[in-house]
């Protein structure tokens, strides 16, 4: 079979798997969320948690439960990974230095995933079950809450109340994260991940030679790493490592794991708001742009453009032979459109427009699909900019789903727009503009420090922390006082300052009546909307990032 | 702040509930159900003469002309797993550019091919640094090496390269490849 057409196939084959299973799966997450019935086990964590599971919450007391589960959360991860010397299974590993166990506390209870350290060097086997393998939990259901959080806001009237995140929290974990990270742990024992307590032993090889095996419990980390959007990986080489990803349809289950719950969200908005084909407007933008991304970073991979792949005869550099430039470009596209910046590939060897692409997918804002709940909450954010911009245009009343959008909604809007793009670039011009810190930040600068790819990789390192991605151009060099803690604040507030504006939001919304739709109501399910929707999400990304971009991936790819 | 106080006390106690679940006896689930497969949760070992070479899995690093030749490797010394990873060098990086047209001279050389027919697996590192495997076309391009090395003949050896190579599964997921310590165990085997 052609190869070309082999990459076809695969990526045909995961949209019908993600075609049929987003409609039951929408409406099972709308129930788990709407219903008043508590299953027996949620009820004795709430009563172990001694947390009144029937308070309704007003947006206020929402965030600050959200923000004290997230600040506790970052507490403890830091402590168990400064006390992991003392801990059983630690395989002899030593505490993790202050500024790298803040930044990994944050990367992980943000859902970022960002990893300075290499596991098999740095981890022992109990804190990734107990405090990583948690917090990939947890994490995501946060997004999920925030997500279910602000739909709440669109489909209810004249309250103040948008539920309780308690519930949320506990709902979306134990019914949607649990369950099926379970049954695609058993999936992926069988594709050959492993899962077990090894102590790093010695063998020997074929030829006589020795080599150091390694294990862990990967299977069940790798599960929820995927699924919840996480992409923090057991091993430095994350899904590139056979262990993590040994073949080609377990590849193809873990883009699917990490889409799945993205792509269903918008069916579970229509479900809940009572209009399925605002459901089906909002997939319909996720979709466009991230075939688009698709098309365009497996046609720059196969393609091979740049010096090196070029004298190699392909973009091969940094890829496994199982994946090749096809099923790398898929992942790495799938992996960035969402926020789970696991990689199959170094997409710092990715060909200039390859790594452009994956770049620019995190500079949307994480929104096609994006990350469990995020990307959800972020694209309608940028549906209701959207009905506020084409209102202006063609002088219409800028309501969405029977609400208006005032002046309030579109500050909470705009506020949460900004603050990814004002994280990143203040955060890469900083340290691009210092060259104490370049020199640190880049492994080989006088190769890469002063070139355009030297700036991609600072310029890729803020915007994959700033959006809660985790994935880097891996020469970065991370590992300093300076960037540990730079880099964490970049997730702290890329996390929790939008999810509060977003919450504002809901608040605002729910407490509206609703608007009967007038004449003057622009449709919000048609064909033009979506493409409405597209324009504005590429065009906000677009004029926000172009004058860097240019520099970065734009001066490579035209070298 | 009172408040913040009493919803953390409550997010404390709620998190050690999920910790129990989530963090113990979810992968612990997930280890019990690996007891069932012992062979793929314990990393794919490969026996030859019952004593164990290696992870059909994990690439491991050979050298002289009687062996097929992996990748070069960026984790460690090379095949390390205790550091997994890849160069992460640029597309137009010029290290890495010297690099690989040193390589492609070295692997002409050696199996005596034009550079024009080196595969480019041949001549770049993998993501991981432990990639277990070769392009077909590389494997090909080893066997008249091999073959003359061992004394053996070259159809002989063509077709044990032929039994270590996986096809695309079901016919369109990743890329064929040929297991290059499955292959070498073969040429063992042979005695």
């Amino acid at each position: 079979m052609p190869a070309a057409l082999a990459a076809a196939l695969q990526v045909g084959l995961l949209v019908a798997l993600l075609a049929a299973v987003h409609v039951p799966f929408g409406d099972y997450m709308a129930r788990v969320f709407t219903t008043s019935r508590h299953l027996r086990v949620e009820r004795v964590v709430y009563r172990l948690g001694s947390i009144d599971a029937e308070a309704d919450q007003r947006w206020p007391v929402y965030a600050r439960s959200l923000l004290a589960f997230s600040f506790v959360s970052i507490l403890v991860l830091y402590a168990l990974l400064r006390v992991q010397g003392h801990l059983p299974l630690s395989l002899g590993r030593s505490g993790v230095p202050a500024d790298g166990a803040w930044n990994t506390a944050v990367s992980f209870v943000t859902n970022t995933n960002w990893q300075w350290y290499a596991g098999e060097s740095t981890m022992g086997h109990l804190v990734p079950m107990v405090g990583l393998t948690v917090q990939s939990f947890v994490s995501a259901a946060v997004g999920l809450a925030v997500a279910v959080a602000l739909v709440r806001g669109f489909a209810r009237d004249r309250t103040d109340r948008i539920g309780s995140f308690w519930v949320d929290l506990v709902r979306g974990t134990l019914r949607v994260l649990l369950p099926i990270s379970l049954v695609a742990a058993v999936v992926l024992l069988v594709g050959g991940v492993v899962q077990n307590l090894a102590v790093p032993h010695e063998i020997t090889t074929l030829s006589g030679s020795t080599q150091t095996m390694v294990g862990g419990p990967v299977a069940s980390q790798e599960a929820i790493k995927n699924l919840g959007t996480n992409g923090g990986g057991f091993f430095a080489a994350n899904a590139a490592h056979p262990f993590e990803n040994p073949d080609g349809w377990t590849n193809l289950f873990q883009v699917f794991l990490m889409l799945v719950i993205p792509f269903s969200l918008p069916r579970t908005f229509g479900q809940m708001v009572g209009d399925r084909r605002q459901g089906v407007a909002i997939l319909a933008a996720m979709g466009a742009i991230w075939a688009g991304a698709v098309a365009v970073a497996t046609w720059a991979e196969t393609r091979g453009l740049g010096t090196v792949p070029q004298a190699a005869g392909g973009a091969m550099e940094g890829k496994e032979v199982r994946f090749g430039p096809a099923a790398s470009a898929l992942f790495g596209v799938s992996t960035t459109v969402t926020s789970t910046g696991a990689n199959n590939a170094s997409y710092d060897s990715f060909t200039g427009l390859g790594g452009g692409a994956t770049l620019f997918g995190m500079m949307l804002g994480e929104v096609a699909p994006g990350g469990v709940g995020a990307g959800l909450y972020g694209m309608l954010v940028l549906a209701v900019l959207t009905v506020f911009l084409a209102g202006l245009m063609v002088g219409r009343t800028p309501e969405y789903l029977g609400k208006k959008i005032g002046r309030r909604e579109v500050t909470l809007v705009a506020l949460t727009v900004l603050t990814m793009p004002a994280l990143v670039l203040v955060g890469a011009a900083i340290t691009a503009g210092s060259p104490a810190l370049t020199d640190a930040s880049v492994s080989d600068p006088s190769v890469q420090g002063s070139s355009a790819h030297g700036l991609s990789e600072i310029l890729y390192a803020y915007t994959s922390t700033a959006n809660n991605n985790g994935s880097a151009f891996a020469a970065f060099g991370a590992d300093t006082v300076y960037q540990n803690t730079a880099l964490g604040v970049a997730m702290l507030l890329g996390r929790f300052v939008p999810m509060v504006l977003v919450l504002a939001l809901a608040g605002s919304l729910a407490a509206q009546p609703p608007q009967p739709a007038s004449r003057g109501t622009l449709p919000t399910h048609g064909p033009v909307f979506v493409g409405l929707l597209v324009f504005v999400t590429v065009v906000v990304a677009g004029l926000t990032f172009f004058p860097a971009l240019a520099l970065g991936p734009v001066a490579e790819a035209l070298r | 702040m009172l408040s913040f106080a009493r919803q953390s006390a409550a997010a404390l106690r709620l998190l050690v509930v999920l910790t129990v679940v989530l963090g113990v006896a979810y992968p612990l689930v997930v280890l019990g159900l690996g007891r069932l497969m012992p062979d793929r949760a314990d990393g794919s070992m490969l026996k030859v003469d019952g004593t164990v070479v290696g992870s059909v899995l994990i690439g491991q690093a050979f050298s002289g002309d009687e062996w097929f030749l992996p990748r070069p490797s960026a984790a460690g010394a090379g095949y390390d797993p205790r550091a997994s990873g890849a160069t992460n060098l640029g597309p137009n990086s010029p290290v890495l550019l010297s690099t690989v047209e040193q390589r492609i001279q070295e692997v002409a050389e050696r199996e005596g091919v034009d550079p024009s027919q080196v595969p480019p697996d041949a001549v770049t590192a993998s993501g991981s640094g432990l990639d277990p495997h070769i392009s077909p076309a590389y494997a090909a391009l080893q066997v008249p090496r091999v073959a003359n090395a061992r004394g053996l003949d070259e159809a002989t050896v063509r077709n044990l390269a032929v039994e270590a190579t996986t096809g695309r599964e079901l016919g369109f997921l990743g890329e064929p490849r040929v297991n290059v310590l499955r292959l070498n165990a073969s040429l063992v085997n042979l005695g």
